[in-house]
């Protein structure tokens, strides 16, 4: 048992020891000065020339979002095309057949929106040439979008009035070749070496030791399970995800794809630091980041080596803690990490079953993803903890007696508006989302439907409750993991959880956006003595109760009908 | 909308061949050097392909290592968990189904030695792995089925353990196919 929790310690170092020099990387790279990629330059330079593209040309944020729109709706019809036509698309060697409409349009939408949350199973609902030329390109530049946005609000923080932000090609090119692309290289060579296949060949039979024919799904798997790590996408190649033994071979792995999902987020709050050079403001965010996130992990790895007390009733033993749903050799240690990490960022991609984890795991997971900012996804994570910043300095602004003002501007009604709305938004969707599931499961669970209401859950209880709720909350969160029991691949599901994952992922990034620019247009005020300092422990401290209230206040009672509830029922 | 679509429509053809076209070609090309040439790793008995290192299988019968229980029934092109959730009654009184087989089986072994990964099903489905105890508790019977004595059976788990990652990260385990060629191994 020591052994794992060592694991999973020695994993939180190395993400924070590889994060803060990833971030000084970063920083160096936006700042255009000299990095030991540079040799991907004239690559960049042939990408921008073939797509008639000037990366010079400055853009204030409408023209950032205008682009960002364009190019996003243009991937959402070639994605939503290609997933209805694929079993007559080339590289289907397992003959799998068409997406149906609604499926296709969850699919779709998921991935464009770094979501990636999967009602089909890779082995069976989607071909190489999809896998590939659709939800893994999706998983590249959905990150990159994401990043490209947060750039244009770390260069609008700068000191100075100015609307010219940058241009978002060069933002998206080079968050893929400086960025995503080269680690996932690297990824995808040390998953290769530990037995993720590689080649674009179908599925193989085998007859087994016992004489049973068993068919082994495979193909090239390791390119994207490096970047689904790596973009916090989560979509995996297998239909069970870093679960299955050819996605995750072993501890080492599991290790490398965990750093994968965390690294690039903390990243980026260090990449602030350096980039604003306000070293001391990166410090708090991280700080405030990081106690919410031992705040969810020491519980759920408690609970989860403990093992479940309903089976320790039964009178066997539990050495190995909660087993249900979980893989030998990672261990309930490092499947609970996982369940943690993958929730605080927006990856979505699991180790283990989270519906079969401990109530207390879920319970964390699910507030991860209703706070949706402790570490956060590539670039949009840090969106998030933007408009908690932006609430954190107006509130205190008010009750100290001081101009709210953050990075020298003054925040004025309409900055508030924006972000009270964002911060809103997402306990709306979460809510509203689950309370009308929950209204025709309980009213009409025998509706004439292909999947009968009734037939949606896959426990009974508190714990389907939490179904219902999970999904939502991953889908508004943009996370993609799910309880799997779920029977999400049908219409209601498809569609009700694929419009919430559209408007979560848009709006979230429109506010932002839109409040940096028009900050960075207002008059720059120096910091004085009547400044409120928002590179204190004292301010983290306010971020932290303002993302509490927020987020405690909104989701508590959903909460304890599910993952509370049904802590103090199992016996 | 022009000036944003014109070049939106180039980079993403650009972007695909660089991303979907070569990076996918390239890890390929590297993966035909590792163990398995970049198409899964597979276990030879006899001559012929058995199976995966990293697939678990279904082994049910009382001379083999039995393998964890699966809720996909060891199928490896539809892996899947019970996601059964750790209260739900039905889930709890199938694990004691599946306790009693295991004691009916296994009558030398007490109760409360029983390891939980023996009863639960895996998160794939397909969980090619058992922990060193998980394995010990299926000696004996082994052992009576084959008419060997225990230590030969002892020797094939610890030959086959991997200890943790460096030997300080994460927990020992043992792969079931492996141990089980191994037990055809032995009679000549």
């Amino acid at each position: 048992m020591n052994t794992e929790i060592a694991g999973v310690i020695f994993m939180y170092l190395a993400m924070v020891g590889l994060a803060i020099p990833l971030g000084k990387y970063i920083a160096r790279v936006f700042k255009g000065e000299k990095t030991w990629l540079d040799f991907m330059a004239p690559l960049e330079r042939l990408i921008f020339r073939l797509s008639g593209i000037d990366p010079k040309k400055e853009m204030n944020w409408k023209q950032h979002l205008k682009a960002l729109l364009t190019i996003n709706c243009l991937w959402l019809f070639y994605a939503f095309f290609c997933l209805l036509f694929q079993a007559h698309l080339p590289l289907n060697p397992d003959k799998n057949p068409n997406q149906t409409p609604d499926l296709a349009f969850n699919t779709a939408l998921s991935f464009l929106t770094n979501t990636n949350m999967q009602d089909y199973s890779g082995e069976s609902g989607v071909t190489y040439y999809t896998q590939i030329f659709v939800l893994m390109f999706f998983q590249f530049v959905s990150a990159a979008t994401g990043f490209a946005a947060m750039m244009v609000v770390f260069k609008a923080m700068k000191d100075k009035i100015t609307d010219k932000l940058g241009n978002f090609w060069d933002f998206l090119v080079k968050s893929i070749t400086r960025l995503l692309l080269p680690l996932s290289f690297v990824v995808a060579v040390i998953l290769a070496f530990n037995g993720t296949p590689t080649s674009y060949k179908g599925k193989d039979t085998v007859i087994g030791l016992q004489g049973d024919t068993v068919h082994v799904s495979r193909g090239p798997a390791a390119a994207m399970i490096a970047i689904k790590q790596l973009g916090t996408n989560g979509g995996g190649w297998f239909g069970t995800n870093s679960a299955h033994p050819l996605e995750n071979p072993n501890y080492l792995t599991n290790m490398v794809e965990d750093i994968s999902i965390v690294f690039i987020p903390i990243a980026v709050v260090f990449a602030l630091g350096f980039y604003l050079n306000k070293k001391k403001l990166a410090w708090v965010i991280f700080g405030v980041m990081t106690v919410g996130f031992l705040m969810v992990l020491i519980p759920s790895i408690r609970a989860e080596v403990n093992g479940n007390p309903a089976l320790a009733h039964l009178g066997i033993s539990q050495p190995g803690g909660s087993m249900e749903g979980k893989e030998v050799r990672f261990g309930a240690a490092a499947s609970a990490y996982w369940g943690v990490t993958t929730t605080v960022t927006s990856n979505g991609s699991v180790n283990a079953m989270h519906d079969s984890m401990m109530p207390i795991s879920g319970l964390g997971q699910m507030f991860d993803m209703m706070i949706n900012a402790f570490y956060g996804g590539v670039g949009v994570g840090f969106l998030n903890f933007y408009i908690f910043i932006i609430i954190a300095v107006f509130i205190s602004g008010l009750m100290v007696g001081r101009t709210p003002e953050f990075m020298g501007r003054k925040i004025e009604a309409r900055e508030m508006k924006i972000a009270s709305l964002i911060a809103l938004l997402h306990p709306f969707l979460i809510l509203v989302g689950t309370s009308i599931a929950s209204y025709v499961l309980v009213n009409f669970p025998n509706i004439n439907w292909a999947t009968k209401p009734s037939a949606w859950l896959n426990n009974p209880g508190f714990h389907g409750f939490s179904e219902m709720l999970y999904q939502f909350t991953s889908a508004s969160a943009n996370n993609g993991s799910g309880y799997a029991g779920l029977t999400a691949n049908n219409i209601f599901w498809n569609v009700s959880t694929g419009l919430i994952i559209f408007i979560g992922r848009f709006l979230p990034i429109i506010g932002p956006v839109a409040i940096a620019g028009i900050l960075a247009n207002k008059k720059f005020i120096p910091e004085s003595a009547g400044t409120l300092k928002t590179d204190t422990a004292t301010f983290g401290i306010m971020i932290f109760a303002v993302i509490f209230i927020v987020a405690a206040l909104s989701f508590f009672p959903a909460l304890t009908l599910g993952p509370i509830a049904e802590h103090f029922s199992i016996k | 909308m022009k000036t944003y679509l014109l070049p939106a429509l180039k980079l993403t053809v650009i972007l695909l061949v660089i991303l979907s076209g070569l990076y996918p070609l390239i890890i390929a090309g590297i993966g035909k050097f590792t163990p398995g040439n970049g198409d899964g790793e597979t276990v030879q008995y006899k001559g012929r392909t058995v199976g995966y290192v990293l697939i678990g299988q279904k082994f049910t019968k009382d001379q083999y290592f039995w393998s964890r229980p699966s809720a996909a029934n060891y199928q490896a092109d539809a892996g899947a968990g019970s996601n059964k959730g750790p209260a739900n009654e039905d889930y709890l009184k199938g694990v004691e189904k599946l306790i009693d087989t295991f004691m009916v089986h296994n009558p030398t072994v007490k109760r409360a030695d029983i390891p939980a990964e023996l009863v639960t099903s895996s998160g794939s489905g397909l969980d090619p792995d058992l922990s060193p105890a998980g394995a010990e508790v299926q000696v004996a019977r082994i052992a009576k089925v084959r008419n060997i004595p225990a230590v030969q059976i002892e020797k094939i788990i610890a030959d086959n353990t991997e200890g943790p990652l460096l030997g300080l990260f994460g927990p020992s385990k043992v792969n079931v196919l492996k141990m089980n060629v191994a037990l055809d191994e032995l009679k000549k």
